[in-house]
C-alpha cells in the first residue's frame, strides 16, 4: 500500500455532508441527553417523594402554636391551624374566601377533632399563653386551661402560673406509675395467667390421654390454681390501691367556651404550653415525641403514641425470613448452577423461578394460609396441642407463617442473585480446586462458596428489601392491627413463634385507611414511612457492611 | 540469534540428565512413569487428538510445543484427566502410569489427580490467605493437624522460592500478591501434597521476563524432586528447561525427541520450519 493510496483507503474521512439527524446519531449526543434526562426524573421522583414524606411526617411532632378563634356565631375554639385553602365552590377570583383547617381536639367534649372555620366569618383570634395541650392516655388531646388542681378534696393549685407550674411537676412524678403499673400488669399478671393456662392445658392433657392418675393431678392442679388465684388477687388489688391513690390527683380543665372536664393527672401522657415555651424547649419536646413514637406502644386504636411493636415485629419477621430464605435459595442455586445437567428442563425450571418473583404476592398469602396456617399449622396443633383445641395454637395466622410465606415469595430472588454470583465465580478456581484432588462438593463447600459469598449477601439485601416492604400476603398469615404482646418476652420458651405480630406495613395501611379517625391519622401514615424506610435502609446497610468486608477479605487483584 | 543463545543454554544445562539417560538408556522405560498409547480424543464430533503416543521419564521435564489449538494442552490434560470437566469428551487409547492406565473403569478420579500437581496458565489462587491456599490440597485430604500443615506450608513457599518473600503475611490474602507470586503460590500449593508428576500448562504466559525467569529457575530445582510435563509457546523456554520435547501440530505429534536433537536437528522438516520460525 503506498503513501499516496492511503486517504482514499478511509473514506469516511473524506468531507461529506451528512444530515443533521444522522450527525447527532452518529455523534450518539442525543442518547446521552436521553439517558441523563431518564435519570434525572429519576431521582427527582424519588427525592420528591423522600422530601414530601420528611417534611410532613416529622413536621408532625413539633409543638405548633395554640389559636384561640373566635367566629361571628359567638362560638370559640381553642386549636392548632393545620392548612389554609381556598372555600371550594366560591368563584370569586380577586380575593377568594379562604377557610382553615383546625385541630380542635376535645374528642370527648365535641364529639370531633377537627373543624373547617371560615376565615371571613373569625371576629378574634389570639394565642393564649397560659393554654394547654394535654396529651391524654384516652380520647386524644385536650386543649384548654386549668381551672384547678386537687388531690381529692384538697386543692393543690390554681388557675395561675404556680398551678401550671404544680399540674407539670405532679405530672413528672405520677406519670412513670402508670407506665410502672402497665408493665407489671403485663408481666406479673401475663405470668400468672400463662402459668393458669399451663395448668388447664396439662390436665386437659392427662384427660384426652385418659391418665390413671387424672384426679390426683386434678386435685394438685385445683390446689395449685387456687394459689396462682390468690396470687393473681393480690397483684391486683395491690395495682388496684396503687391505681387509686394516683388517680386521686386529677386537674379540672375548660376549654375555649368555658365547658369543663375533670382529668387525673396519672392519664397525662405529656402536658405541654405550646404558646410559653421556648425554641429549646419545643425541641425537647419534639425529641421526647420521636423517642415516644419509636419506643412507645400505640394509643388511641394506633392513631397516637408510639410504633414500638410494629417495628419490632417487622424486624424480627424479616430476621426469620432470611435465615429461611437464604439457605433454601443459596441450596437451590448451588444445584441449578454447579450439579445440574444445563439442558432444557434446568432452563424450564429457572424460567419458572425467575416468574415465581413476579406473582402477585397475595397469591403468596393465600397459599400461605392454605399451606402453612391451615395445613402444616393445624397438623402441629393435632400432633402436640390437642389439648389447647378448638383454639388454635399454630393453626392460626403467627410471626412462623408470616415468615415462611415471605420466605416463597423472596427465595426466587436468593435464588437468582447466587446464581449470578456463582457463575462469576472464575472457572480456573475450580479447575485448581479440582486438580489438586478436591471432590465436586469440597470444590464448591471451600472455593466457591466463599468466593460467591458477596453475591450470596446481596441477594439477601434484595430480599429483606422486599420482605420488608410486603403487606398484602401479611394480612391473612398472621399479621394483625394490635398484638397484645411482643413475640418474644420473659416467658418459656421466650421466643413465641405462634404469635400474632404487628407489622408496620400493615400499620401504615390500617392507620391510613381502616383507623376511625382518619385524619387524626394522616401524620402517622407519614412518620411510619419515614420509619419503614429506616429500617429498611438499616438493615440493608448492615448487609452491605458485612458484603463490603466479606469483599476486601476477598479483593480480586489486577496484575 | 536467540535460538542459539537459547540452544547453548540448554547444552549445557541438560549435560548431566542426558549422560544419564545415556548411561541407563535400557532402564529408559521402566523411568517412563507417564505412559500414552495410541490416544485419541474428540470434543463431540470433532477430533483433536490424534493416535498419540509418547512416555515421560521420571525426574525429567517433558515439553509439549506447538502453535496454538494444535492439542499440546488438550493431551496435558488427559493426564489427570481434568477433560472429565468438559462435556461431550471422549477418549481412545491407553493412559498409564506407572503401567496402571487411569481410564479404566471403577478408577477414583480424586486419587488420580492427587498424584498430579497442575499449575495453570492464568495464575488461579483462591481468595484465601496464602496459608490456606498453599495447604489446601492437605486440608482437602482432611489433614488437620497444624503442626502438618504448617511444616508443609513452610516447605512448599520455600520450594516454590517464595517463603522470604512472605513468610511475614501468610495471613494475607493471596490475591493480593503480584503476578509472579500468585503463579509461584499456585506451583507451592501444587507440591504441598507432594504429587509425583508436575502439570505446568504455560506458567509464564502471563508473567514478565523476571517473574518468568525465576518459575524457569524453579522449574530446574523441582525436577531434582518431581517429573514434570510443561505446556510451552515460548519455544526458548522448551529450550532451556526441557529435556524431552513433544513438537505438536493440528492434533498430530509430529516429533518427539531429546529436546537437543529436536532444536538442533530434527527430523521432521515442519518441525524445523516451526521452531526457526520460518512457520507458515
Amino acid at each position: 500500500m503506498s503513501a499516496s493510496a492511503r486517504p482514499e483507503a478511509f473514506p469516511a474521512a473524506a468531507p461529506h455532508r451528512a444530515s443533521l439527524a444522522e450527525f447527532l446519531f452518529r455523534k450518539g449526543e442525543p442518547m446521552i441527553w436521553l439517558a441523563g434526562a431518564g435519570l434525572s426524573v429519576s431521582l427527582l421522583l424519588i427525592f420528591g417523594l423522600l422530601a414530601l414524606v420528611a417534611v410532613r411526617g416529622l413536621g408532625f411532632f413539633w409543638p405548633h402554636a395554640l389559636v384561640r378563634i373566635e367566629t361571628v356565631d359567638g362560638r370559640k375554639v381553642l386549636g392548632e391551624v393545620l392548612s389554609r385553602e381556598p372555600m371550594p365552590g366560591v368563584k370569586d377570583r380577586v380575593s377568594p374566601p379562604t377557610r382553615i383547617r383546625v385541630k380542635i381536639a376535645n374528642r370527648d367534649l365535641n364529639g370531633l377533632d377537627f373543624r373547617w372555620i371560615e376565615e371571613n366569618d373569625i371576629v378574634r383570634r389570639d394565642a393564649p399563653p397560659n393554654a394547654l395541650l394535654v396529651e391524654r392516655q384516652e380520647y386524644g388531646n385536650f386543649h384548654g386551661f386549668l381551672q384547678e388542681l386537687r388531690r381529692g378534696n384538697e386543692v393543690l393549685g390554681a388557675a395561675d402560673a404556680a398551678g401550671l407550674a404544680r399540674l407539670q411537676e405532679m405530672q413528672q412524678k405520677i406519670r412513670p406509675a402508670f407506665e410502672e403499673l402497665r408493665d407489671s400488669e403485663k408481666k406479673d399478671v401475663g405470668a400468672i395467667n400463662a402459668a393458669l393456662e399451663r395448668d388447664r392445658l396439662a390436665i386437659r392433657r392427662a384427660e384426652l390421654k385418659k391418665d390413671p392418675d387424672l384426679v390426683k393431678h386434678r386435685a394438685a392442679s385445683e390446689a395449685h390454681q387456687t394459689e396462682l388465684r390468690r396470687r393473681y388477687e393480690e397483684i391486683r388489688e395491690r395495682l388496684e390501691a396503687r391505681r387509686k391513690v394516683n388517680a386521686a390527683v386529677t386537674a379540672t380543665l375548660i376549654d375555649a367556651e368555658g365547658k369543663s372536664k375533670t382529668i387525673p393527672v396519672f392519664d397525662m401522657v405529656r402536658i405541654v404550653q405550646p404558646n410559653a415555651v421556648s425554641f429549646a424547649q419545643k425541641a425537647a419536646i419534639y425529641l421526647s415525641r420521636i423517642r415516644e413514637f419509636v419506643f412507645d406502644e400505640p394509643r388511641e386504636s394506633n392513631t397516637e403514641g408510639g410504633v414500638f411493636p410494629a417495628i419490632f415485629g417487622t424486624i424480627l419477621m424479616v430476621v426469620l425470613m432470611s435465615i429461611v430464605a437464604v439457605p433454601f435459595g443459596v441450596v437451590a442455586a448451588l444445584y441449578l448452577r454447579e450439579y445440574a445437567k444445563q439442558g432444557r428442563i434446568v432452563g424450564l425450571v429457572r424460567i419458572a423461578v425467575n416468574n415465581l418473583a413476579g406473582v402477585p404476592s397475595i397469591v403468596f398469602g393465600i397459599f400461605g394460609l392454605g399451606f402453612f396456617v391451615y395445613g402444616v399449622g393445624g397438623w402441629i396443633d393435632r400432633l402436640f396441642y390437642p389439648e389447647a383445641l378448638p383454639t388454635p395454637t399454630f393453626g392460626t395466622g403467627g410471626i412462623i407463617w408470616c415468615a415462611l410465606t415471605l420466605a416463597i415469595l423472596t427465595v426466587p430472588v436468593v435464588v437468582v442473585a447466587t446464581e449470578e454470583a456463582l457463575a462469576a465465580v472464575p472457572p480456573g478456581m475450580r479447575h485448581a480446586s479440582l486438580a489438586l484432588g478436591a471432590t465436586k462438593w469440597q470444590t464448591t463447600w471451600r472455593v466457591v462458596l466463599p468466593a460467591a459469598a458477596p453475591g450470596i449477601l446481596t441477594g439477601l439485601i434484595l430480599a429483606m428489601a422486599r420482605g420488608t416492604g410486603e403487606v398484602a400476603p401479611l394480612m391473612i398469615v398472621g399479621v394483625v392491627k394490635l398484638a397484645p404482646t411482643l413475640p418474644v418476652d420473659g416467658i418459656f420458651p421466650f421466643l413465641h413463634l405462634e404469635r400474632k405480630i404487628m407489622h408496620l406495613g400493615f400499620h401504615l395501611y390500617d392507620v391510613g385507611f381502616q383507623s376511625p379517625n382518619v385524619e387524626a391519622a394522616i401524620p402517622m401514615v407519614y412518620t411510619t414511612t419515614i420509619l419503614l424506610l429506616v429500617i429498611v435502609v438499616a438493615l440493608n446497610l448492615t448487609a452491605i457492611v458485612i458484603r463490603n468486608a466479606l469483599r476486601k477479605k476477598l479483593k480480586t487483584s489486577t496484575f | 540469534m536467540d535460538t542459539t543463545m537459547a540452544e547453548g543454554r540448554t547444552g549445557t544445562r541438560m549435560q548431566a540428565p542426558n549422560v544419564a539417560a545415556a548411561a541407563s538408556s535400557s532402564s529408559e522405560v521402566k523411568l517412563a512413569i507417564v505412559e500414552c498409547r495410541g490416544v485419541s480424543l474428540f470434543y463431540g464430533d470433532k477430533q483433536a487428538l490424534f493416535d498419540i503416543t509418547l512416555s515421560c521419564r521420571k525426574n525429567a521435564v517433558t515439553a509439549f510445543i506447538g502453535p496454538s489449538g494444535c492439542g499440546k494442552s488438550t493431551l496435558l490434560r488427559c493426564l489427570n484427566r481434568m477433560n472429565d470437566l468438559i462435556d461431550g469428551v471422549r477418549i481412545d487409547g491407553a493412559i498409564e502410569i506407572h503401567g496402571k492406565s487411569i481410564y479404566e473403569r471403577g478408577v477414583d478420579v480424586t486419587q488420580i489427580r492427587k498424584r498430579f500437581g497442575m499449575v495453570f496458565q492464568k495464575s488461579n489462587p483462591f481468595p484465601k490467605t496464602i496459608y490456606e491456599n498453599v495447604v489446601y490440597g492437605l486440608r482437602i485430604q482432611g489433614i488437620k493437624s497444624k503442626a502438618i500443615l504448617d511444616e508443609a506450608c513452610e516447605k512448599s513457599l520455600r520450594s516454590a522460592a517464595l517463603w522470604e518473600e512472605v513468610k511475614d503475611r501468610l495471613q494475607d490474602s493471596a490475591l493480593g500478591l503480584s503476578g509472579g507470586q500468585m503463579q509461584r503460590i499456585c506451583i507451592a500449593r501444587a507440591i504441598a501434597v507432594e504429587p509425583e508428576i508436575l502439570l505446568l500448562d504455560e506458567p509464564c504466559s502471563a508473567l514478565d521476563p523476571i517473574a518468568t525467569s525465576k518459575v524457569e529457575e524453579l522449574i530446574f530445582e523441582l525436577k531434582e524432586r518431581y517429573t514434570i510435563v510443561i505446556v510451552t509457546h515460548n519455544m526458548q523456554q522448551a529450550a532451556r528447561v526441557s529435556d524431552e520435547t513433544g513438537f505438536f501440530m493440528l492434533g498430530k505429534l509430529i516429533e518427539f525427541d531429546k529436546t537437543e536433537i529436536i532444536f538442533t536437528k530434527p527430523r521432521q522438516k515442519t518441525t524445523e520450519d516451526y521452531i526457526t520460525g520460518r512457520f507458515g
